[in-house]
């Protein structure tokens, strides 16, 4: 009793299951952070003053997180090219490369934030603040979540290589199509919270 | 992420069980003894998972009823002690058995929360949809199996959490189900767990949504193409994405009022804000009516979501009951898609008294009279279905035929409350608690019963008992309406929907209040109503008449290709093809009155 | 891209690395504006022009949107409209909502 198109794509669909799955959860991914960035413009417009980000955030913190991210985004198309290729040592090397890439990015996070608390600037002091916060540890939360997914698939996960190679590719690019999101979502909020 | 692992798992599961697709399915499971928490509780089989949803759901659409039964004492007879539960309610609630005004809002609050996201909604979609839909389209089960699992049991957390707010110091959330901000921001602790059941259910109802919508489109078995999908599919197909798309806005304007109640934000808090002669510690800055916003953004699809799967299940019954096709089967299929889309557009109808523009104001006046023309089709094309059917009267069959009327009255009772003009008066009246509740007491409840007494046979392999069940169907029939109808009464007197003595103390009240007391009567009816209906439920599961496989004569896979119950692990002896559409009924010149949809000849 | 080829995975890769450069790129250029301080209408609409291109770029090639399935373009056809309206929420929040069109 195996459920059909876990490995093979249904012929009319061309889709196998957990990939129409992703892009129908990431389309709800997309109304969720759709509605914070909606409440961002709408705080903005009302807002009798509303600083640039510049002059309370860190720029050369957050492009250097923006580097990473997008870097970590290359790795694991990278690491399902390589099992494209069959080549399981290098999907290694670049899956693991991806989970550092994704902590080095929860770090610099951390450091901004405690930065943010050292001189009193919590959620409360402002609106902006308030969305800065709310919406980056949103992201954070999502970044940990991949981090935990892309763990799994790089040690106790892996094994499923030598019993289903398919499958094992598909959950890469599954997990992967989940992180290009997640960095898609960063690239819009790194120049809305930062820069602007 | 979760469908990961829910792959992962499915094989293993799979694997475990250790059967093929072929027919002796059943010889090799002797071989496996599944342990009984497996098999019932942490099950991965959508039958099971289904009947878990249902038996919750109805235990929550009784919680849900019973503290509105406790409400409608106080309307009735304000100031005087409750009977019985009284003194049991404690001092903080209810001092001397006399209901205090804080507990009767938290009932409010709790009594819309409870039955819309624990009761209803999980009972259409999470029961019928689960158990029905892989059934219908001859899946084997669902796409993601562990998915679903994780799905009934978020949903089972969120609703455990719901409860567990009653009792905290200051009780559950008394801000009404809608939650308005800056009031829920500043109201007791029980609001902060009500955001967090809520993030609970939104989450299960996600992962649920996900799920139907793959397994719908991959799992469809070989010859069944969408326009052979039965309605009821459809109309769970439609719920899907509306639950998918309309619910993460509502889990965003969650997470700010979370925030704003616990960080002590601002998102929804404007500058200045004084209470009780305080000034509130709130920076300010930000903006009700965002709350509003957010809010029907989900809630108006979730109107759709509460009536698109009693649509599908009442086509089931009318189909196979007037022993005809229905009547414009693809008009329905389009008006469902219509409906489901334009539900996205309508939101801000509820919001005509914020003060908007009156170009807004215009817009949202236009698509709410759009979308009163889908549903209308669809009714239609039930009402003419029925037309020259040799009708039998069986019980799903009255419930499904009073849904008609049920509908239709709080269908059209709503086009005045859609025009902003008429909605200056009405608006949060009594009026409005009539309308909608006309669309989901006596409308989608009189379809769910349908559907539970349509297809327990199916489930359980025996009948429920016909003569209760018709006691059943006249007794809530006729104190639904008795319920219900006097609300449009007190309404158009301009009896506002939010008074705890029930309108004593006003004067434009004085002429309507006698109508109080014949609502609550009709509720504690309604209540003994319900009382045939529980025995036939347990007692029919014992000793109700055995059926065959197929005990309707019904033409759809679910019915005509399964045995009663289902077989435990994959539904089918052999996985059926489909040939024809799906309401080959009284086909001319056919052997039978019925062809189903996996027989190949006539 | 389930039934691509070993080869055909070979150039892909050369694109992941051309659209690495421009992500870069376009990193680069988005900050270097940022410093130029314009006004904040002229600031927006550029910072925005870039995050859409470069977001473009991302779902295009990582995400292997240039080669999908009509399903899943159909899926984020109907989030793209749902999406683009919850952006008009502002606007029906704010009672000056002229305000907005200046």
């Amino acid at each position: 009793m195996n459920i059909p198109y876990t490995s093979t794509a249904r012929p009319d669909t061309g889709l196998y299951n957990a990939k129409l799955g992703i892009w129908l959860f990431l389309a709800s991914e997309v109304m969720l952070f759709g509605a914070l960035f909606s409440t961002y413009i709408l705080l903005r417009v009302n807002a009798v003053s509303w600083p640039h980000g510049y002059e309370i955030l860190n720029v050369p913190l957050a492009t250097l997180n923006t580097v990473v991210l997008i870097s970590s985004s290359v790795t694991m198309v990278m690491a399902w090219a390589s099992l494209m290729m069959k080549k399981f040592d290098k999907y290694k090397m670049y899956m693991g490369l991806t989970i550092l890439l994704a902590l080095v990015f929860l770090v610099v996070k951390y450091f901004e934030y405690s930065a943010k608390f050292e001189h009193h600037l919590y959620p409360s002091t402002n609106t902006f603040l308030a969305i800065y916060f709310t919406v980056t540890a949103l992201h954070g939360l999502h970044i940990i979540g991949g981090v935990i997914v892309n763990a799994y698939l790089w040690g106790p996960g892996s094994k499923m290589w030598k019993t289903d190679p398919q499958r094992f590719t598909n959950r890469v690019e599954v997990a992967g199509l989940y992180w290009h999101f997640v960095d898609l979502v960063w690239i819009f909020l790194f120049p809305v919270l930062y820069l602007l | 992420m979760a469908d990961e692992t829910s792959k992962h798992n499915s094989q293993k599961q799979a694997e475990g069980v250790g059967v093929g697709t072929h027919a002796h399915v059943h010889h090799e499971e002797h071989h496996h003894e599944v342990s009984f928490i497996r098999k019932y509780v942490f099950s991965t089989d959508h039958k099971v998972i289904g009947i878990q949803y249902g038996i919750t759901s109805l235990l929550f659409l009784f919680f849900g009823f019973t503290l509105m039964m406790v409400m409608r004492w106080q309307l009735a007879y304000p100031g005087e002690p409750i009977p019985w539960i009284g003194l049991l309610l404690g001092a903080d609630r209810a001092p001397d058995g006399i209901m205090l005004p804080e507990f009767y809002n938290q009932l409010g609050a709790m009594h819309g929360t409870i039955m819309v996201f624990l009761g209803v909604v999980p009972l259409a979609v999470g029961a019928f949809g689960n158990y029905v839909m892989p059934l219908q389209i001859g899946a084997i089960d669902m796409a993601f199996p562990k998915l679903n699992m994780m799905s009934y049991w978020v949903y089972f957390m969120g609703g455990v959490t719901m409860l567990v707010s009653f009792f905290l110091p200051g009780g559950a959330a008394n801000s009404g189900w809608t939650s308005y901000a800056p009031l829920a921001v500043i109201a007791t602790t029980g609001q902060t767990v009500w955001l967090i059941g809520m993030i609970f259910l939104i989450t299960s109802s996600l992962l649920g949504s996900v799920n139907f919508i793959v397994t719908i489109i991959q799992l469809r078995t070989h010859g069944l193409t969408f326009m052979r999908l039965p309605f009821f599919v459809w109309a769970q197909f439609v719920t899907s994405f509306l639950l998918l798309l309309a619910f993460p806005p509502l889990e965003a304007a969650g997470i700010l009022q979370l925030m704003d109640r616990v960080a002590g934000t601002s998102f929804f808090m404007p500058s200045g804000l004084v209470v009780s002669g305080i000034a509130l510690p709130y920076t300010g800055g930000g903006s009700p009516l965002l709350w509003q916003h957010l809010f029907w953004f989900l809630a108006h699809p979730e109107v759709y979501v509460l009536i698109l799967p009693a649509m599908g299940i009442v086509a089931e019954i009318i189909a196979n009951n007037t022993r005809k096709p229905l009547w414009g089967y693809k008009s329905m299929v389009y008006a469902a898609i219509f409906l489901g889309f334009m539900s996205f557009v309508v939101w801000a109808h509820h919001m005509f008294m914020t003060g908007m523009g009156t170009t807004i104001s215009a817009f949202f006046q236009t698509t709410t009279m759009i979308i009163s023309i889908p549903s209308i089709i669809i009714l239609t094309a039930f009402f003419l279905s029925l037309w020259g059917g040799s009708i039998r009267f069986t019980t799903p069959m009255l419930f499904a035929l009073a849904f008609l009327p049920m509908f239709g009255i709080g269908g059209l009772t709503g086009l005045p409350l859609g025009l902003a003009p008429p909605d200056i008066h009405l608006h949060d009246t009594y009026y409005v608690i009539g309308h909608f509740h006309y669309v989901v007491a006596p409308g989608t409840l009189m379809a769910l019963f349908a559907g539970i007494y349509y297809w327990y046979p199916k489930v359980t392999g025996r009948m429920m008992n016909d003569m209760l069940g018709k006691l059943h169907f006249w007794g809530s029939f006729i104190f639904l309406n008795g319920v219900f109808m006097p609300m449009f009464i007190q309404g158009l007197a301009g009896v506002s929907r939010r008074l705890y003595d029930g309108g004593e103390q006003y004067a434009h009240a004085q002429s309507v209040l006698q109508w109080n007391e014949v609502m609550s009567v009709s509720a504690w009816l309604l209540g003994l109503a319900q009382i045939p209906f529980i025995i036939n439920f347990f007692l029919s599961a014992k000793n109700g008449k055995k059926v065959g496989d197929n005990p309707w004569d019904a033409t759809t896979l679910d019915m005509a290709a399964t045995t009663s119950p289902p077989l435990a692990h994959g539904n089918f002896e052999r996985v059926p093809e489909v040939h024809r559409p799906p309401y080959e009924y009284s086909v001319p010149g056919a052997e039978r009155d019925f062809i189903p949809q996996h027989e190949r000849t006539a | 891209m389930d039934t691509a080829h070993a080869d055909d995975v070979k150039k892909t890769v050369r694109t992941y690395i051309f659209v690495f450069v421009a992500l870069m790129g376009l990193t680069v250029i988005t900050v270097a504006i940022s410093y130029l301080h314009l006004s904040v209408t002229a600031a927006v609409t550029v910072a925005l022009i870039v995050a859409t291109v470069k977001a473009s770029l991302v779902a295009m090639y990582f995400m292997h949107l240039v080669s999908e399935r009509k399903a899943i373009y159909w899926t984020l056809a109907l989030t793209a409209f749902f999406f683009i309206l919850l952006m008009f929420l502002p606007i029906f929040t704010d009672q000056n909502s002229t305000r907005l069109f200046h």
